[in-house]
Parts: structure tokens; C-alpha cells; sequence
């Protein structure tokens, strides 16, 4: 039936087109002879095809279009005729003799247009003669488009103020009131079409009708065009008489479009004075009209009109706009009972949107709107509503963008209120905005009750919902989410000791609650969040004394060792150990050897204990000896245990090369160059001896496991330990030892069984070079080298 | 002439938020055509960062770096500059430019970059020039008190190396330039 029905019209349109080009030829011929009465004759006819009702309002207008621009070529012609001495007032008499009402009402008004321009009778008469005698068309499409053939030849000629039409006292008014009758007209006929035909029709007629929406609209938009039009006019009478119009057509449709059409047109400022008649009819529209986003878009020009200059915020303040909005906001959303939480949040969200624009500085406002939004989600638990947790997502990221400063939205109670209601996933994901918001503006958090509030907010990050603890997460997400926190928590801080400590204890509290997933990311900034506070701390203690709350390193070493011993909850043990012997070099600048050794013993607990890969094992050992060797805090007899135990250590590791490695590294624990008693020149020799000992045991390995011995690198590495302290002046080492060890190591390069290895040969020569340039530098490093023959 | 920036020590969650922004906004892609980094960024989105900068990326490993996969040392020849790269934490007493140098000589390198101190060095010796970046972040060190974040540009030419450092000194981005030539003495095989 449909595709049929389109054929159908398609002919239609085609003979209606054919008929009104075979008249307009006619007419053609007519105006070129200067023939008037055949002019009118086939001009009539032509106009005829227009009185079709088979056409839909799109081909309809397609037709109309034709007409148009023929009746261009008359009202010409009219003109010309009129110059010739022809009376307009006759013309105007002339043309009602036309048979049928339609084209004798498009020509009249072609003749109006020309009549008016001739001035020879007041605009504002004509102009109602012509808009009185339009009431002769009922039909709903003939009607709409016939008074949109006379808005449009009338719009340049409005009796407005400045126009050359302008007319006596009251010429806008008649300007005005002609319009507004036009547009009376035109929307009654436009919502009678809403009734007529059959039923099962309706959705395809309301399609139409919203093809022709703009035809009525297009009315508004000349009243917004005519210069008379001041505020207290528009105040007084346009507003009114639109919204009377809107208000009684009770047509959803309508009602939608027109208010719309209102809020677009008609300049901001005149919206900001007349707030409460345009806020008063909102109410009053069918309870089917999407009101919100009227409202939205209301507040949508408002916000860009404060945005737009400063100059007009005093204007928002003095008619008390956030007052009537919010007001007007709340009416709504208690009236229609039915409205999506999605479009109720929409409606504070522009609202919020506009008080932040308007009143940047009223934090209570936002916090008020927010508080309603809490009162529309109260009971209804977590949004699983797309549309709605988007517009909630908009709600709570345009305080952050507004004030770039998270510390604004830490003093809005109700912010956490609503970030409730997002489903676990957006809240994680609105958190991670607030932290982001945080490192770009580069917010730095300063007090401990700003820390709680924070870490209420992003609490989704710190810890698992009590629902929903097995939800699958993506590892590298749930990685950067808990990176992002690690980073939020260097963006802590204050100056003051006490406070900062405070921070730090508030964060220990919400970290600890976080599991052993993410303990292993959000310990180590804490950590070292603390140790930067020892440091600040440090040396001052003496002045600190007394006082119970003042913050000492003491203190904060007990919460450091309390937070490291957390991790083994997870566990990971080499991350604990680094930490460990981190507070125990910060306890040993402190003076404070029982508390570095206490660090040292844990560390070394975890050694023994927990660190079981070889490989992990070396680079441990290397951070024990490393950082052991640094320790001057020690007495004689703790630094004795704990090198003791270190060396014992690096002579177990699995690979030979690295028990090598570790051993002759353990030499560096008994000469401290700047510590004059820690130079234990013996034991130096021991470590190196012993290095030797376990090379040798590599190479012999190598020879029964592989038929070759391996690489020398490992003696030329010990050769240059010996001559790092021959250097220092270790008087253990001789220089015949020297020698014989490059004795050695050439003896070994020349064996047959030998793999060849260029890497140990450039390091041998360039150890070799090496002397030598020692040797020529002269002065007491010089003289030293003299005897050592290569 | 080739540029190659030195960074290292960045500790990217655990000791700094993030990168100084001068910095960031001085590191663009497109300029250098190498990044060697002693380490510690810590985690993988430092990694991407610094290959969004530059895909010739060499890394070793720091001691807390989350990726097992960074060797210990690694050497690379840049025109006719071999340069070794090492973190550091294995070279005891850390810092030493003594102990450094024997690990030069091991590795038979022009230039050695290390790092863990996060304390900026260059020091040119017999044997070659030893560079420490510094911590690009300004990271908090055991070893160094009141740390500032420094990064190293190497322009490589021929036998000649300029060594430009970066240091963010109160806010304001000093820089200093150090020379070197590659003398006859200094050996390549």
C-alpha cells in the first residue's frame, strides 16, 4: 500500500507540476503582451494546482516552491503596471475576482505586498485586511502555507519602527499584533491537523506535522526581528500572547517545538528579565512534553551567556535567576512523577552547569543541587541505568573542570552522596578523573581531614566493594588504577611536621583496608612519603623533646616497620626487604642504631627466609652489601654480626661466578675510605683471597662440566679489587701479589683450554693500559705503581 | 651528530607523581635519536612515555623495577662511541668513581651511564667519561640529600661529545655543557 501510495503522489506532484508550468507559460506570454486580464486569468489557474489535497506537506511544499517564484515574476509585473498609471487600489479590487478562494488569496497578497510598497494606504491596514481575509482557508496544509506566502512578502514591509513603513503612536504594535495573529492562526491550523483523517494514520501525520514545524516557528523568529520589540514590549505582550498561544493548544508536539523556538530566538538577556513568565508556563504544558531538555537548553544559553561576559553576571544576581530556576526545576520533577532518573539528574546537572557559570563563588549552591540529586537517587542503590550513571558522571566532573582544584569538591558533603550510586566500574572510573584533575592541576592536599575526604571519594580504587569481590578485572587496568593512586599519594603534603604526619597515618589507615593485591603499589609511596619526613626531621629532635604529639623519626620509624610488615601479607619479600634497608640507611643518618639494626634484622629475616630465586638472591645481596656498607652508625660488635652474616651469605649463592662476585664485594665492609675505623686491611685480603679461591672453583667446574675452562674474566675483575686497595693504601696487598695475579690470569688466557673470550682479553688490556697510565701519572700514586711489572 | 638523552632513576609511582612538566614539555618525539636509561622508572607506563619519545629505547634494570626482563648491563656503539650502561645498586661502594671505572674497563666502553645515586655526574678520566643523570624526577635518595631532578643530552659528533645536563634548580631549568674528545688514547677495538 505504501510504496503505492508514494507512486501515487509522485504523479500527483508530476501533474500538478505539469498543470502549474503550462499556466505560468501562459502567464508568461500574458505579462510580455502586458495583457492584465489574461495575466490574472492564467495566474489564477496556475494557483489552482495549490488547491490539491492529495499531496504530503513535503511534495505540497515542493509545488509551493514553484508557485513562489512565479509569483515573483507577477508581483513584478504588478509593479510595472502600477508605474504604467494602472491604480494599485484597482489591482487590488481586480484580483478578488478570481473564482477560487486559494488563488484569490495568493494573489491579493501579491498585490498587498506591491500596495503597501506604493504607500498609497497605511501598511498596518493592508496588512490586517490581508491577515483577516487569510481566515477564508481552513485546510490545515493550504492554511499553513498560504500564511507562510504572506509572512513571508510581509516581513520587509512591517510597520516597525525605523522601517519606511512605520506608521503612527502605536505602529510596532500594529507590527506585532500582526504577526502574532498570523502566528495564532497558523499554529491552531497546525494543530487541527493533529485531528483530522483516520487514526491509524497519526504516526505518519505527526511526522508530517514536524515537517512543517518551522513554518510556524518562522513566525517567532520575525518577532524577534522587528526592532520595536523592546523588553518592556516583549515583557508586556510578546511573551504573554506566544505563551497564551502555547500554553492552550495543549498539543504535545507544539508545546515542545514552541518553547523551544522561544528559548532560541529571543535574546538572552530578555530571557533573564522574564524568567518567571517563561519558568510560570512550564507547569502548565501537557505532562507528555520533554520538558527537561526545554529546561536544559534554557539554562544551557543562560550559562553561556554569563560565560559570555562578566559584565552581566550582576543582571543573573539581581532578578535571583539560580533562585527561580531551581525552583522552577523542582516543580517539574514533583510534577511528573514518571521522569527517568536520567532526566532528572540531566536537569540538575545543566542547573549546576549554570551555577557554576553564574555563581562561581556559591559552593552552597552546588552543594544544595547535589543534595536534591541525593534526594531523586535516595533508595534507589546503584544506577544499572547507562543514560543516567553518564549524566551523573557529567554532574560530579563539572565542579572538578570548573574550579581545577579538587579541594572544592572535598567541601561538598553531598559529592561522595551521589558518586554512591554509580555501579562499581564508573565510580572507579570517576575516581580516576578526580585523581587525574588532581595531578594536572598539580593540587597539592594538605591537611589530613582534605586526605580523609579524598580517600572517601576514591574509595572504589582503595578497596574492594563489599559486593561484586569477584568481578574479573583486567590486570593492566586494575595496574594503572592502583599506579594512579601510588601517584596520588606523592601529591600529599604539608610543610608542618604534625600535619603531615597525620596525613600519613590517615592514608596508612585507608591503604591497609586495600588487600594484598594492592598493597604491593600503594605501600612504597607511602613509605617514601614517610622517609621524606624523616629527613625533615632530622637533627631537629633535640627541640622536638617533651612534647608528646610532635612528630620524632622514632615514631615514624615504628609506623614504617609497622607498614613494611604488612606487606608480608601478600607477600612479596623483595619489595619489603628494599623498604627495610631504605628506613635502615634513613635511621642510621637519625643516629639511631638499635632501630637501624632492628631494619637490618627484619631484611635479613626475609633473606633467609622468603627470597628464594638465585637470581633475586644476587641482587638482593648486592642491596644488603650496599647498603650495609654505607652504615656508620654501627658499634663494633653489630657491624660485626651483620658483615659476618652478609659475607656468609654471598659465599652460599648457587652460581660460583656470583658467589665471586658477592665475596670480593664484601671487601668494601672492612675499608670505608671516609671512616678511619672501618679499614680492616686483613680482612679485605680475606674477602679477595677468598673471591680467588671461589674463581678458581669456577674455572675447575667449567673444565670437568664442559672439557674448556670458562672466562677469566672473574680474575681480572679480582685483579682489579686488588688494585682498587693497593690504591688505597691497604699494605696487605704486595705488590707481588699483583703480580703474580697478572701472572696468573696470563697463564690461564695462553691454556689450551681456554675458550677463546674477546671481551676478558679488551678488559685485561685496558686493566693493563691502565697501570700503565698509573704509572706515568707520577706523584704518590706514581711512585706506588713503579714496581708492579706487567 | 646524533642525540641521545641519559635518564634514569624516575621511580614513577613510588617516589614522584610524575615527570617535572618543564621537563615534559622539553622532551618531544622526533628530536633524539636514542634514550639510554640506568632504570628505576619503575613502572610500564614510564616505559611507554619514554618509547613514545623515541623507539630506540635501552634500558637496565634499577633495583625496583617491575620489569624482570631489563639485563644488568648492556653496551651500544653510537658513531664512534661505545657506550656501556649500568644501573648502579651492583657497583659497591655505589657511586664509587673508582669501582665505576673498573666496571668501564669491563665493558670496554668510551662512556659508562649509571645511576642510583641521583646525583648528576660527568667525569672524564684516562679511561673515558663516567656520566651519572641524576634522578629525572628528583626522586628522594638515601644516598643524596635535597635532590634535583636532572636528565643528560649526549650530542654525539665524530670523536667529540657534548654532555648538556638539565637541572631543575628552584623551578628554573639550568643548563650546563661539558666537553669531550675522544683522544687517541682512549682504545676501541
Amino acid at each position: 500500500m505504501i510504496p503505492d501510495g508514494v507512486e501515487d503522489e509522485d504523479k500527483w506532484l508530476a501533474a500538478g507540476i505539469a498543470g502549474l508550468q503550462q499556466n505560468a507559460f501562459y502567464m508568461h506570454r500574458a505579462l510580455d503582451s502586458n495583457n492584465l486580464r489574461d495575466a490574472l486569468k492564467y495566474s489564477a489557474q496556475m494557483l489552482s494546482e495549490l488547491r490539491t489535497s492529495r499531496l504530503s506537506p513535503h511534495k505540497y511544499y515542493e509545488l509551493y516552491m514553484r508557485a513562489f517564484d512565479e509569483l515573483r515574476k507577477l508581483e513584478m509585473f504588478f509593479k510595472e503596471e502600477t508605474r504604467r498609471g494602472c491604480s494599485i487600489i484597482d489591482l487590488y479590487e481586480l484580483v478578488q475576482h478570481a473564482g477560487n478562494i486559494l488563488p484569490r488569496l495568493y494573489l491579493l497578497c501579491t498585490v498587498g505586498s506591491v500596495y503597501i510598497k506604493s504607500k498609497e494606504a497605511p501598511a498596518k491596514d493592508i496588512l490586517k485586511d490581508l491577515v483577516e481575509m487569510c481566515r477564508g482557508i481552513q485546510h490545515p496544509v493550504r492554511g499553513l502555507f498560504l500564511r507562510s506566502y504572506l509572512s513571508q512578502v510581509s516581513r520587509d514591509k512591517l510597520p516597525d519602527i525605523g522601517s519606511e513603513y512605520e506608521g503612527d503612536a502605536d505602529t510596532v504594535m500594529d507590527a506585532v499584533e500582526f504577526v502574532l495573529q498570523n502566528f495564532t492562526e497558523m499554529n491552531k491550523l497546525w494543530v487541527r491537523m493533529h485531528h483530522q483523517g483516520p487514526a491509524r494514520e497519526k504516526e505518519r501525520r505527526e511526522k508530517e506535522r514536524g515537517e512543517l514545524r518551522d513554518l510556524v516557528g518562522k513566525n517567532l523568529h520575525v518577532l524577534s526581528q522587528i526592532e520595536g520589540v523592546d523588553l518592556d514590549m516583549y515583557r508586556e505582550t510578546v511573551l504573554p500572547r506566544v505563551l497564551e498561544q502555547v500554553v492552550n493548544c495543549k498539543d504535545e508536539l507544539a508545546q515542545y517545538y514552541l518553547m523551544d523556538c522561544v528559548i532560541q530566538v529571543f535574546p538572552d538577556e530578555y530571557h533573564l528579565q522574564t524568567l518567571e513568565i517563561l519558568l510560570g508556563a512550564c507547569p502548565q504544558l501537557q505532562a507528555s512534553v520533554d520538558i527537561k531538555t526545554v529546561l536544559s537548553r534554557l539554562m544551557e544559553r543562560l550559562s553561556n551567556y554569563a560565560a559570555s561576559s562578566i559584565e552581566v553576571l550582576p543582571e543573573f544576581l539581581q532578578v535571583e535567576a539560580f533562585a527561580k530556576l531551581n525552583n522552577a526545576i523542582g516543580k517539574v520533577i514533583e510534577a511528573q512523577v514518571d521522569m527517568p532518573i536520567a532526566g532528572a539528574v540531566t536537569l540538575y546537572s545543566s542547573l549546576l552547569t549554570f551555577t557554576l557559570n553564574v555563581h562561581p563563588d556559591r559552593l552552597d549552591y552546588v552543594n544544595q543541587i547535589l543534595g536534591a540529586c541525593v534526594k531523586k537517587l535516595s533508595g534507589k542503590g546503584k544506577l544499572d541505568d547507562s543514560r543516567a550513571t553518564k549524566q551523573i558522571v557529567s554532574l560530579l566532573s563539572a565542579p572538578l573542570e570548573k574550579y581545577n582544584d579538587i579541594e572544592t569538591a572535598l567541601k561538598l558533603s553531598n559529592y561522595p552522596r551521589v558518586m554512591e550510586h554509580l555501579d562499581n566500574g564508573t565510580n572507579k572510573v570517576m575516581a580516576g578523573v578526580i585523581i587525574q584533575s588532581i595531578m594536572k592541576n598539580r593540587t597539592s592536599i594538605s591537611t589530613s581531614d582534605k586526605v580523609e575526604a579524598l580517600f572517601e571519594l576514591i574509595t572504589g580504587l582503595i578497596k574492594d566493594s563489599d559486593e561484586n569481590v569477584h568481578d574479573e578485572v583486567d590486570e593492566e587496568d586494575f595496574n594503572e588504577e592502583q599506579n594512579s593512586v601510588s601517584r596520588l599519594i606523592q601529591m600529599l603534603y604539608n610543610d608542618d611536621p604534625e600535619e603531615m604526619l597525620k596525613i600519613i597515618c590517615t592514608v596508612r589507615k585507608h591503604i591497609l583496608t586495600g588487600g594484598p593485591k594492592r598493597l604491593p603499589f600503594t605501600v612504597p609511596p607511602l613509605i617514601f612519603n614517610a622517609l621524606k619526613l624523616v629527613r625533615r626531621l632530622q637533627g631537629q629532635e633535640e627541640n622536638a623533646g617533651g612534647e608528646e604529639v610532635a612528630p620524632t623519626p622514632k615514631k615514624i620509624f615504628q609506623i614504617l616497620n609497622q607498614t613494611i610488615e604488612a606487606l608480608s601479607s601478600v607477600p612479596v619479600p623483595e619489595l619489603a626487604l628494599r623498604l627495610y634497608l631504605q628506613c635502615a640507611e634513613a635511621a642510621n643518618d637519625c643516629d639511631l642504631e638499635p632501630v637501624a639494626y632492628e631494619f637490618f634484622t627484619q631484611a635479613y629475616i626475609l633473606y633467609e627466609e622468603e627470597v628464594s630465586d638465585s637470581r633475586a638472591q644476587v641482587t638482593a645481596i648486592h642491596l644488603i652489601i650496599g647498603t650495609l656498607q654505607r652504615m656508620h652508625v654501627f658499634g663494633v660488635e653489630n657491624r660485626d654480626t651483620l658483615t659476618h652474616k652478609a659475607t656468609g651469605y654471598s659465599a652460599k649463592l648457587l652460581k660460583k661466578p656470583d658467589q665471586c662476585r658477592a665475596v670480593y664485594a664484601c671487601s668494601h665492609l672492612f675499608w670505608v675510605d671516609d671512616s678511619d675505623s672501618i679499614k680492616d686491611g686483613e680482612r679485605v685480603l680475606l674477602c679477595l683471597k677468598r673471591a680467588l679461591r671461589i674463581a678458581n672453583a669456577a674455572q675447575q667446574m667449567a673444565n670437568a662440566t664442559r672439557g674448556s675452562s670458562g672466562s677469566v674474566s672473574l680474575f681480572i675483575e679480582i685483579l682489579n679489587k686488588y688494585l682498587y686497595f693497593f690504591e688505597k693504601g691497604n699494605s696487605e696487598i704486595s705488590v707481588s701479589s699483583v703480580e703474580g695475579l697478572i701472572e696468573l690470569i696470563k697463564t690461564e688466557m695462553q691454556s689450551d683450554n681456554t675458550t677463546l673470550d674477546p671481551a676478558a682479553d679488551a678488559f685485561f688490556a685496558s686493566t693493563l693500559r691502565y697501570i700503565q697510565f698509573q704509572k706515568q701519572k707520577g706523584g704518590t700514586v706514581g711512585e706506588k705503581y713503579e714496581p708492579i711489572k706487567v | 651528530m646524533v642525540l641521545v638523552l641519559a635518564i634514569g632513576d624516575l621511580h614513577i609511582p613510588h617516589r614522584a607523581p610524575d615527570l617535572p612538566p618543564k621537563f615534559k614539555s622539553m622532551l618531544v618525539p622526533g628530536k633524539i635519536q636514542h634514550i639510554i636509561c640506568t632504570g628505576n622508572l619503575c613502572i610500564k607506563e614510564v616505559h611507554d612515555y619514554l618509547k613514545s619519545l623515541c623507539p630506540s629505547l635501552h634500558i637496565t634494570r634499577g633495583e625496583y623495577d617491575e620489569d624482570a626482563r631489563y639485563p644488568e648491563t648492556k653496551t651500544l656503539t653510537i658513531g664512534q662511541f661505545k657506550l656501556g650502561l649500568c644501573h648502579g645498586h651492583q657497583v659497591v661502594p655505589w657511586g664509587d668513581l673508582d669501582s665505576l671505572a673498573m666496571l668501564q674497563r669491563q665493558l670496554d666502553v668510551d662512556i659508562l651511564v649509571s645511576g642510583h645515586t641521583h646525583q648528576f655526574k660527568a667525569y672524564k678520566h684516562e679511561g673515558g667519561v663516567v656520566i651519572n643523570p641524576g634522578s629525572a624526577t628528583g626522586a628522594y635518595s638515601s644516598i643524596t640529600y635535597d635532590v634535583n631532578p636532572s636528565f643528560v643530552l649526549m650530542d654525539i659528533d665524530g670523536l667529540r661529545v657534548v654532555v648538556y645536563v638539565y637541572e631543575l634548580i628552584d623551578g628554573e631549568v639550568k643548563v650546563d655543557k661539558i666537553d669531550f674528545k675522544k683522544t687517541a688514547t682512549t682504545a676501541t677495538h
